[in-house]
């Protein structure tokens, strides 16, 4: 049972690493549909924090949030088993490439292939994305969906630091929490 | 000696990429083609065109790269390593406190605070793929009318199986490479 979790953890983030193009957020969504719609091992509030987490640490997002969700599942080796999954492929991949590099960049069957791939994961993500928002729109509650339209124009159209945004928004949420608290108990 | 040096530059650029992705993209020309004489500027950006072609964070790709171009498949393996050990450390300090503290109601205020801009930047990024896959850009150009419509139909077929049938992504993006290939060739 236990050695079964480590499997499936193990080609779980093998099989993601495998299949994200463009880097970066595209992986959070794939990880979303993997262990919270079809595993089950994690809880969408959760992936939402831990893509947080993920997003304001250094490094590969990728790498961050597979070590998050190994880590979820089964500790320290399952952070281990996840990073190595997602390590592997791009490693292979990139070490294969790299010893006929310019015949690859100039395949057209490749670039066919990878052209109708990007496709694909606009798609994904913009399923993705309507869900999460859902949830948020779902509380009925004002200050998450300005929140949510604010950081949109800040960091589309503004260009403004993501850390900054992570910052201010983890303070929006603070004080929120301060004023519900003293709302709910008046003296 | 290589190895460390391989092992303390992708270190650097593992610690000081915050925001994941394109935020790795000047660290690593700074670490490989100015301070170390590893890469050449066309080999730069042959690298970026092959990460952003083939799954997998930038950061990983260009650690692999890197490492083979300068010291084999050895200089591969550590290059990578030096590239995580910054994640793994910050991620998983982090991740402890989160799952120590999380039924504190000022952390949960917190990231409930960050789960809208999470949304926000996914949205973001997710506008950005749909661009590059419509348009080969990742921003929108003036003359909108050079739109790829086979990139559309397939972001349209991706999309509706998605929503309508839940669709394991996994699969819509095979499709979606399987797809390119054939209606590439047919035009």
């Amino acid at each position: 049972m236990k050695q079964n979790t480590f499997t499936k953890l193990f080609l779980s983030a093998f099989q993601l690493s495998a299949c994200t193009f463009g880097g970066g957020f595209v992986i959070i969504p794939l990880m979303q549909k993997k262990f919270v719609d079809e595993l089950h091992w994690i809880e969408e509030q959760e992936m939402m924090d831990l893509t947080a987490i993920a997003q304001s640490s250094p490094g590969a997002i990728a790498v961050n949030a597979s070590i998050l969700v190994g880590y979820h599942v089964a500790g320290m080796f399952g952070a281990l088993i996840t990073v190595l999954g997602t390590v592997l492929p791009p490693l292979i991949i990139i070490s294969i490439i790299s010893f006929f590099y310019t015949a690859f960049r100039d395949n057209v069957i490749v670039n066919m292939a990878m052209t109708g791939m990007l496709a694909g994961v606009a798609a994904v993500i913009c399923d993705v994305v309507i869900t999460m928002g859902k949830s948020i729109f779902q509380k009925k509650r004002v200050l998450p969906i300005i929140v949510l339209f604010a950081s949109f124009v800040a960091v589309r159209f503004m260009k403004v630091n993501i850390i900054l945004i992570i910052l201010i928004c983890a303070i929006i949420g603070a004080v929120d929490t301060l004023y519900l608290d003293r709302k709910r108990r008046p003296e | 000696m290589i190895y460390f040096e391989l092992l303390w530059s992708f270190f650097q650029i593992g610690l000081f990429s915050i925001g994941g992705g394109y935020a790795a993209m000047p660290l690593i020309q700074n670490q490989v083609v100015d301070v170390h004489p590893w890469l050449t500027m066309t080999q730069f950006s042959d690298i970026m065109t092959i990460a952003e072609m083939t799954p997998g964070p930038i950061a990983i790709n260009s650690a692999t790269f890197v490492g083979i171009q300068v010291a084999g498949i050895p200089g591969a393996i550590i290059a990578t390593v030096g590239c995580i050990l910054p994640s793994c450390v910050i991620v998983i300090t982090l991740a402890y406190i989160y799952y120590r503290f999380r039924g504190l109601k000022m952390v949960q205020g917190v990231l409930a605070g960050l789960r809208p801009a999470v949304v926000a930047m996914i949205a973001s990024a997710g506008i950005t793929l749909v661009i590059m896959a419509f348009y080969g850009e990742r921003t929108l150009p003036v003359d909108l009318s050079g739109i790829n419509i086979i990139s559309v139909m397939i972001f349209a077929a991706g999309f509706l199986v998605l929503r309508k049938w839940k669709v394991n992504p996994i699969y819509v993006m095979l499709g979606a490479g399987a797809a390119g290939v054939l209606l590439y060739s047919i035009v």
